[in-house]
Parts: C-alpha cells; structure tokens; sequence
C-alpha cells in the first residue's frame, strides 16, 4: 500500500548521537566475497527493473489492444456514446452509450462503500483493540474467510436469499422515507441497484475489515501509551493514536474495496434487473446496470461491433479505477510527511 | 498543586509473575526522586504503576495502596483515566504523536480534556513549550510534524506535552537515554526548574544523573532472576551517594554489583 512512501525512520539513537562516524567508510580491498556480493546486487537490480518493465509493457499491450478493437465500433456508433442512455451496439444501426453504466457503476460501489466502511472500520477496531484475544483471533479467521469466498456464491446468496428481505425493506423504505431522493420512484421493488449496493458491501467488507485490522495492530505500543498515559480513555486512545496513524492504510483498503465494488461482475449480474438509466431511484427494479455486469450478460451474443462497444466500455470502467486511485494516492501523498512511522 | 506519593506494600505482577513486591515508600511534593538499580528489577514497573499504566498490560495488576495526598488511587471508584489525567509522563524513548504538527502534540492532553478555545490552546501549547526550553527553536514550525525534530527535541516535545495538562506529578523512565549529552544537560536543567511545580520521578541508570539532579534516591535490585524486585532503600540522595545504609546499595553504586 503506502509503506512504500513513508519516511525512513529517525529515531535510531546511534544516528542522534553528535559524532557519530558519518564520513564514507574507506574503500575496503576487494576480495572474492565482495564482487560476489555487487555481482548479486546488479543481477537484482537487473530482474526487478526487467520485471517492473514487463509489467508495464503488458498494460501498455492491454490498454493499445482494447482502443484498436473499441475505434471500429465508436466509429460504427449511431448514439452518442458518452450521453445516450441506451445500449442497443448489435442492431444493424448500431446504438450505445455509456452514461448510463457509468453512473450505476459508480452510484452502485459508493453506496456498497458508503455501508461497508463504517461497519468494517468498526469491526476491525473490534478485533485490534476491543475484544478479548481469543475472540479476537477467531473473527479474524472468519473474516479472513470470508474475504475469500468467490463472488458468484454472494451473488446466489443475494438473489435466491437476501432479494425477498430487500423486497420488504425497500416497500418500508419508499413508503416511510419516499420524499429522501434515493428512495422515491416507482413501486416494484427487488434486482434493484439497493439490493446490489449491499451485495457488494457485504462481498467489500471483509477486504476493508481484514487489511484495516492489519493496520491497526502495526500502531507501535509507544504511541497508544502515550495516548493513555495523558489520560485518554481507550476510545479517545483510538481516535489520538491508532486512528490517525492507520489512516493511510484505510484508505489504501477502502480504495482497493472500492476497486473490486467497481470491478465486479458475476454477482452484480445475477443480481440486478439491468436497465439503461441514469436514477437515483434505488430501490426500484429497472434501477440501472454497471460496466461489468453488462459485459458478462451480453458478451456470449455480442456482434463484433457489439463486442467493440463491450470494450470500449471496459475502457471507461477502466479509467473510472484509474481515477479513484488517483485521488487516493494524491490523499496519502497530501499528509506524507504526518505519516506515522516511529 | 505538586502532590505528596506514597505507596504501602505495593506489589506489582505481569499474569503470575511478581515483577516488584511490598514497596513501601514516601515520595515528598516538589521533590526530584532518582530511582536506580540493575536492568530488569522493576523500576519501570514501579513507575507505570505510579500513574495505573501497569494495568494497561494485559494481564497485569497491582496489590497494595498508592496514596497520592491520601486518596488512594488503586481505591474503589477510582477511575484510571482520571488519575492518569493528573500524573504525566515522559518515557524513554521519545513518542511524540508522528501524525500531529508540534503544535497539535502540546495541544493533545488539553483537546482530551475539552478544551477547545483556541485562544486557551495556544497560551498553553507556548508556556509549556517555554516551559520543556523548545518554544525558542521550534516556534517558527508548530505546523509541522513532530516527528521531523530531532531525538533531544523530539524528548523535549513529550515533556511538554506532559506539563501541558498542569500535571500534579511527573514520572520520568530513562527519559535521556537516547539522548546526547547535551541534550541530557538540558533536560536535567529543566527538570531542575519544573520541581518548584511538579512532584518528579525520574528512573535512570546513569548515577551522575541521580547524583546531580535528584533530591532522594531509592535503589531496587533482585535477588536473582525469576524473583520479584524489592526497594531496597530510599534515602537522601547525598547520603546514597556517600554513605548508604545498605552494603548492596554501595556495592551497586560503586560498580561491584554482581
Ligand atoms: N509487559 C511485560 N510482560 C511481562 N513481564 C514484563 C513486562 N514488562 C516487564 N516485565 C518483567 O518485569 C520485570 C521488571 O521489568 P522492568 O521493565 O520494570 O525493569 P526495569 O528495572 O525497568 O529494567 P530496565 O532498567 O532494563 O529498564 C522484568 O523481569 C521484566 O522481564
Ligand atoms: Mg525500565
């Protein structure tokens, strides 16, 4: 995550204390053992620059492959494909937009993000610094578990078990609550981007609970006595010490939480009733659609300017990720010199 | 309002372990007590349960009384936080808050205890700057992180955000360890001007030190590992230092301990 951007440590006493030998140390005759030793670093040196160049000729090969395939298609277009909301890339007169999978997209994983962070925080605040250790070792272990389960099992879960409840919730929700702009429009409820938004914060929170806990354990004893010892009861203890110092890391897991919620295929598919629409009606069926799940249900029948459009539409999920991660990189780089490292 | 310490059969323990047993002992208010002793006898130990950190430990407890100007603070009731709250302390590696501008670090005991006026807070945070002799080279920078000084600052910076909060006593363990000496120097100075306020506790390993600054010295020692350590004794610290009255304490003192 963000380790790799934080200060080097400067408490080390030898390198505090005045006259401490800091001149370059004298070149040291070269024996045998030595030239093995630089011959080892260049060869390092050699495979990890190899290695990290690979990786980026790979994405470059990615990215330029997906533009080739995406320019006959747009160019096919009959729609304007960054405002209409439809999605009809098959037809002979060719017609798709992006707008609308974009926004359900996004609506659908910062609504999963917006329920899964606060419930996640908690739970690894829980298992770092509340419950007693063998409780805390087990929900460790559970969640651990269930960051592991495959997304098609959530989404059957969320379709054949969690749908109903969300059925009845919704009908509560738009009843009581319908003048709150996320819960007005029509009256048929379920598959909708509600009952997807949890699906997805329930698949996000494990990840965000799991690395978040990870974090919180990483906060050195010296500073959460340091908290105590001025009289800070133990959740003020959490909000001086282990909060602040753990932050980075939350948002390092929060985003990679996000990043699957955007990602996410299988479970979204079987889940929502896809519609081409740009609403803030959630909780309705026909409440929208994301890239992904858009392109696991249409890929199989897709024309070759369908499959165009599927990607160039892969291309924008694609910059979406690009841009949340981003601004979060440019969030921990803000506060890079309050990064706790002691 | 420096406060009188005292504590009767005090014993300290880490699960079934005694760390230190039955330490009897009265600490007089605006007075400077060294304590010394070989590594591991529990002073620190001693010293965490001056202010009730020791219990933050799991598993650890405490028996005896801690009588702090008669109330005891091991009492019913009594509620940790509270006692910590009137009881600062300096450890002996300098942990200043690395996600706190220096100003926020001084500001930190005070925000917990509610105060919010800005006016209030920055009175506090340059008094007790003035107070631990860092306002003069750090005044230009409150803004930024106090993990960026250096070691003796850094030291300097928890002693002011220990005096901060008008503490009735402050316990100090080895709090110039990782130091130079000057900034050793700097810090006994200053520790030498807070005693007119503050009741001081110092644990140290370095008898110059004890010797210089401290009123009463006690000496801990252990009879052997797995023991519990035990005060052997507590007396003024000129009398330590040229005549004490065990021949443990100046076997230790003059470097023939064991
Ligand atoms: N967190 C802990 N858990 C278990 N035992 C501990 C813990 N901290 C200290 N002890 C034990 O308690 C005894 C006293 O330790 P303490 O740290 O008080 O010694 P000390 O006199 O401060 O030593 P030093 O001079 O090396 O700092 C030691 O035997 C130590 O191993
Ligand atoms: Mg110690």
């Amino acid at each position: 995550m963000s380790l790799g951007s934080l200060p080097p440590v400067t408490t080390d006493p030898a390198s505090a204390r005045p006259g401490a030998p800091d001149q370059p140390v004298p070149s040291l005759p070269r024996t045998a053992g030595r030239t093995a030793e630089r011959r080892g670093d260049r060869a390092f040196r050699g495979l990890s620059l190899s290695a990290g160049l690979s990786l980026l000729g790979i994405i470059l090969a990615i990215a330029v492959f997906l533009v080739v395939k995406a320019i006959p298609a747009l160019q096919d277009n009959t729609a304007s494909f960054l405002t209409d909301r439809v999605w009809d890339p098959n037809n002979a007169q060719p017609a798709f937009g992006i707008v609308a999978l974009a926004f359900g997209t996004v609506l659908s994983s910062v609504l999963a993000l917006l329920m899964a962070l606060p419930v996640a925080l908690g739970v690894a605040l829980f298992i770092s610094h509340v419950a007693p250790r063998r409780l805390a070792g087990v929900l460790g272990y559970v969640i651990d578990l269930l960051a592991a389960v495959p997304s098609v099992v959530y989404g059957l879960w969320g379709i054949f078990f969690l749908n109903d409840k969300v059925v009845v919730a919704s009908a509560f929700l738009h009843e009581h609550a319908g003048w709150f702009p996320l819960f007005g429009g029509d009256d048929i409820f379920g598959r909708s981007i509600f009952l997807a938004s949890i699906v997805l914060a329930i698949m996000i929170l494990p990840i965000i609970a799991s690395l978040s806990r990870e974090v919180f354990l990483q906060v050195p004893v010296s500073q959460q006595e340091a908290a105590l010892a001025l009289g800070a009861t133990r959740w003020e203890m959490i909000r001086t010490a282990v909060l602040p110092f753990g932050k980075p890391g939350v948002i390092g897991a929060t985003m990679l939480g996000l990043g699957r919620a955007l990602g996410e295929t299988i479970a979204v598919a079987i889940v929502l009733s896809p519609a081409f629409v740009v609403s803030l009606d959630i909780l309705s069926t026909n409440s929208g659609n994301t890239i992904a799940a858009n392109v696991a249900l249409g890929f199989a029948e897709a024309s070759s300017t369908g499959r165009g459009a599927l990607i160039a539409s892969g291309l924008v999920l694609f910059a979406i990720t690009l841009v949340v991660n981003v601004i979060a990189r440019a969030i921990i780089y803000r506060r890079r010199e309050f990064a706790g490292a002691l | 309002m420096a406060k009188r310490i005292e504590s009767v059969g005090l014993s300290a323990y880490y699960g079934g372990f005694r760390a230190i047993e039955d330490v009897s002992v009265v600490i007089e208010p605006k007075t400077i007590t060294a304590l010394i002793g070989p590594s591991g006898c529990g002073k620190s130990t001693f010293l965490r349960t001056l202010n009730r950190l020791h219990e933050v430990v799991p598993g650890a407890r405490v028996t005896g009384q801690l009588l702090l100007d008669d109330e005891d603070i091991y009492g019913p009731g009594v509620d940790a936080t509270g006692v910590r709250r009137t009881i600062g302390m300096v450890f002996q590696r300098p942990n200043p808050f690395p996600t706190m501008s220096i100003y926020d670090n001084v500001a930190a005991g005070l925000r917990l205890n509610g105060v919010k006026r800005k006016g209030v807070l920055d009175d506090a945070v340059e008094r007790s700057l003035q107070g631990a002799n860092l306002w003069k080279e750090v005044k230009d920078r409150l803004t930024k992180p106090g993990a960026g000084l250096s070691g003796g600052q850094q030291q300097r910076l928890c002693i002011a955000r220990a005096i901060a909060v008008e503490p009735q006593v402050l316990l100090m363990d080895e709090p110039c360890s990782a130091l130079d000496p000057i900034s050793t120097l700097a810090i006994e100075d200053l520790m030498t001007e807070l005693k007119d306020r503050f009741t001081i506790v110092i644990v140290t390993h370095n008898m110059q030190q004890a010797a210089r600054v401290s009123d009463r010295t006690g000496f801990f020692t252990i009879e052997a590992t797995g023991e519990p350590g035990r005060l052997v004794e507590i007396d003024d610290t000129q009398k330590i230092f040229s005549n004490p009255g065990e021949k443990r304490t100046e076997d230790y003192i003059t470097g023939r301990f064991g």
